[in-house]
């Protein structure tokens, strides 16, 4: 460490274990005159460090539990007040639709899924990101995942919460919702094993339980970190009292509740178990671990193409494609990597020192994932097309020529090309060095990402199906202000799941951090 | 799991229905020791430490560590966890559990038919079969883990050293049971001293 280090009062006042307000940040760049955080070297023969600042683990510990323990600063509780009545509006509409019916939705005759099933795919699609860095960077010994897979595990969940709400409410007279479990209904018959709507069920109900387990598991002795913080201040009579934060003027203050530290030393207390960082314990959580990582990575590419079953299998042109499996996992690779830099990049501005555990080098990686991920899927573009035409299929060039690509004759045009400009164009910025080591751009980018891995979905499921075989049948879509409430109400639910994820949870895996650090090596030459 | 272990893990978690066999040291203030704990501040340190504390050959005793070491296990001279076995074992389970709800559903209890498809056709049942395995495997993982390590254990003598709690920011430790058959306060402590540890102590057991 170095004698005038910028974070030393930080230190220091955490040292005394005050309920401390929000570490310093350090000055960023460290290279005076680039916008290089020392971390963008192109020298194969030199590592990029995955902490910044010559951080002890006393540091990192402070850097990270000081989220959940200072106060939050007053733009959390501002965004918090807004995305928690966005999620009231969607609940709401949630509750109208449980009420009224199906009917206020904008579906008929023809396209009888639109914006369920593509809020529905387009969520499940954010959550592979999350699992992806947790398990298969974590077979690949990618150390520096370890800075963002709490958060993309936490968004994982978060998404696929968002995901749960569609097809639970889409089935219309959602008390019946429990057909869709193994169960036999009152006459005896049992789901039908070989639907791959069925397959669905049991793909996205293993999914989420299995990542809420890793993540959980994760966060265990991070928990335990919080706990044994607060147990601290409370022997040392340092605790704060409780007080009602308000995003605008002062806090209520509220003496008779018991004190913030109090709670945490139960809740925390009961969520890490009494774990005792035992090395014994360590080797068993380890290869637990380990087992975990082995099998979320089959199972992060299982759920996708399992979802995208749900088109392959039927017999509708544009959906029955052998290539929809492997085109949908990329896609959602694609959109999560999207979302989780949507989330960190303002993180790194708001929240002080993210950006020492969160480097340039971090999301430079990801936005070479981007560019990779962008191309497969506008790779999957081009090949659909190809088979469509050298298929010699008329009806499935038509849905392609004349339902998506042709502005003349397609109604969907514009949601087509809104797709292939914000997925395959918008990431090509990423062949330029600058491009993808710039934060802004990357943010803008992943911004277009998200827009257009929704519309992909739209594209993928309206303008198949508002077009069948008899031009009889055809109907355009619309979606009433139901529809697009919902989708709305549904970010605000996971805007808020992460914003209260941000304040009452470790928001870095700190024991994964300390193992990348070189102070956790066990020999000094190395 | 031999019998003398079964008795001290259910011990830990229901003291009141198992005798505790009488104290070999107690304490100044009366109390039944635990054992004795040091105090590292450097990785290299603690695991140059565990390997001396491995060779002077005792058995009942851990190290706590903020982050796993690499390598720890040889250090301290850990057998490999079955863990992976059982983890095999709750995905065969997963899988069989699979095959019987699909292929008795659809084959015997019911049998509807669907697009002309024979009834005990398996291909349909391979994702239900993969999605199960890997449910009871991540179940097994994790529960079993806990379960080895005798988690969730909300109370332990450990806590009630002060300085302990720095565990889980940037301190190491060693500690060893007064239950092994080698510990002995003056020689352990020796030992510990030699192996670099600040901070000795002794731990009560308070109850």
């Amino acid at each position: 460490m170095s004698a005038i280090h910028p974070d030393e009062s930080m230190a220091r006042r955490m040292h005394g274990l005050q309920p401390g307000e929000q570490p310093v940040a350090r000055k960023n760049p460290i290279l005076p005159g680039s916008s290089d955080d020392g971390t963008l070297s192109e020298d194969p023969g030199k590592r990029a460090p995955c902490v910044l600042g010559d951080r002890s683990f006393e540091d990192v510990t402070n850097i990270v539990c000081g989220y959940a323990e200072a106060k939050m600063p007053k733009p959390w509780l501002a965004a918090l007040t807004i995305t928690s009545s966005i999620a009231a509006l969607g609940t709401g509409m949630i509750l109208y639709l449980i009420i009224t019916g199906v009917g206020v939705w904008g579906l008929n005759n023809q396209v009888d899924w639109a914006w369920d099933i593509t809020n529905f795919v387009f969520w499940i699609g954010i959550g592979h990101a999350g699992t992806l860095i947790s398990a298969i960077l974590c077979l690949l010994k990618q150390n520096w995942r370890t800075a963002v897979n709490r958060s993309a595990e936490a968004m994982t969940i978060f998404a696929v919460v968002c995901a749960g709400i569609f097809p639970g409410i889409h089935v219309g007279r959602v008390w019946f919702a429990w057909f869709l479990a193994p169960l036999p209904n009152s006459n005896g018959i049992w789901p039908n094993f070989r639907s791959p709507l069925l397959w669905d069920v049991f793909a996205v109900s293993t999914y989420a339980t299995v990542s809420l387990l890793f993540w959980y598991m994760g966060m265990i002795p991070d928990v335990a970190t919080l706990r044994d913080r607060a147990y601290m201040r409370l022997t040392k009579g340092i605790s704060r009292p409780m007080a009602l934060p308000m995003p605008i003027g002062n806090d209520i203050p509220l003496p008779m509740l018991p004190k913030p530290d109090q709670l945490r030393c139960l809740i925390y207390g009961i969520m890490s178990l009494g774990w005792r960082f035992s090395s014994r314990h360590w080797h068993r959580y380890e290869k637990a671990y380990l087992i975990l990582a082995g099998i979320s990575t089959p199972l992060v590419l299982s759920v996708h193409s399992i979802v995208s079953f749900d088109f392959a299998t039927s017999v509708i042109p544009g959906w029955h494609t052998t290539i929809f499996p492997p085109y949908f996992v990329a896609g959602a690779v694609f959109g999560g990597f999207a979302m989780v830099l949507w989330l960190m990049i303002p993180l790194r501005i708001i929240l002080p020192n993210f950006s020492d555990l969160l480097t340039k080098r971090h999301l430079e990686n990801m936005a070479k994932i981007l560019l990779l991920t962008g191309t497969m899927v506008g790779f999957a573009y081009g090949m659909e097309f190809f088979i469509a035409w050298y298929g010699a299929n008329e009806y499935e060039f038509a849905v392609f020529a004349d339902n998506r690509v042709n502005p003349a004759k397609a109604p969907y045009w514009w949601a087509y090309w809104t797709m292939i400009t914000c997925n395959v164009v918008f990431p090509q910025l990423f062949w330029f060095r600058k491009m993808r080591q710039n934060p802004l751009v990357i943010w803008i980018v992943a911004t277009a990402v998200t827009i257009g891995m929704w519309f992909e979905r739209f594209v993928i499921i309206v303008t198949s199906i508002h077009r069948a075989f008899l031009p009889g049948e055809w109907h355009m879509f619309f979606p009433t202000w139901v529809d697009i409430l919902t989708f709305v109400g549904s970010c605000g639910i996971f805007l808020t799941l992460f914003l209260l994820f941000l304040k009452f949870l470790p928001v870095f895996a700190l024991a994964e951090l300390k193992v990348v650090m070189p102070q956790s090596h066990t020999h000094d030459d190395h | 799991m031999n019998p003398k272990e079964l008795i001290s893990f259910v011990a830990d978690y229901f003291p009141m229905l198992v005798r505790k066999p009488a104290p070999k040291y107690v304490s100044e203030s009366g109390n039944r020791v635990y054992g004795m704990v040091a105090e590292f501040h450097e990785t290299p340190k603690i695991y140059h430490a565990a390997e001396i504390v491995r060779d002077a050959g005792y058995s009942k005793w851990d190290v706590h560590t903020p982050f796993p070491i690499h390598d720890m296990e040889t250090a301290m001279g850990i057998k490999t966890t079955k863990l992976p076995l059982m983890a095999g074992g709750a995905a065969i389970t997963g899988v069989i559990i699979a095959i019987l709800l699909q292929w008795g559903t659809t084959a015997y209890l019911y049998p509807t038919v669907v697009q002309g498809k024979p009834f005990e056709a398996w291909e349909p049942f391979v994702p239900i079969m993969f999605e199960l395995g890997v449910l009871l495997t991540a179940f097994m993982c994790i529960f079993g883990m806990l379960a080895l390590n005798g988690l969730p254990r909300f109370h332990h003598p450990l806590f009630s050293h002060e300085r302990f709690y720095k565990v889980s920011d940037d301190r190491f430790f060693i500690a060893i049971e007064s239950t092994d058959p080698k510990f002995d306060p003056s020689e352990t402590r020796a030992l510990l001293e030699k192996a670099g540890g600040t901070g000795i102590a002794l731990i009560e057991d308070e109850d």
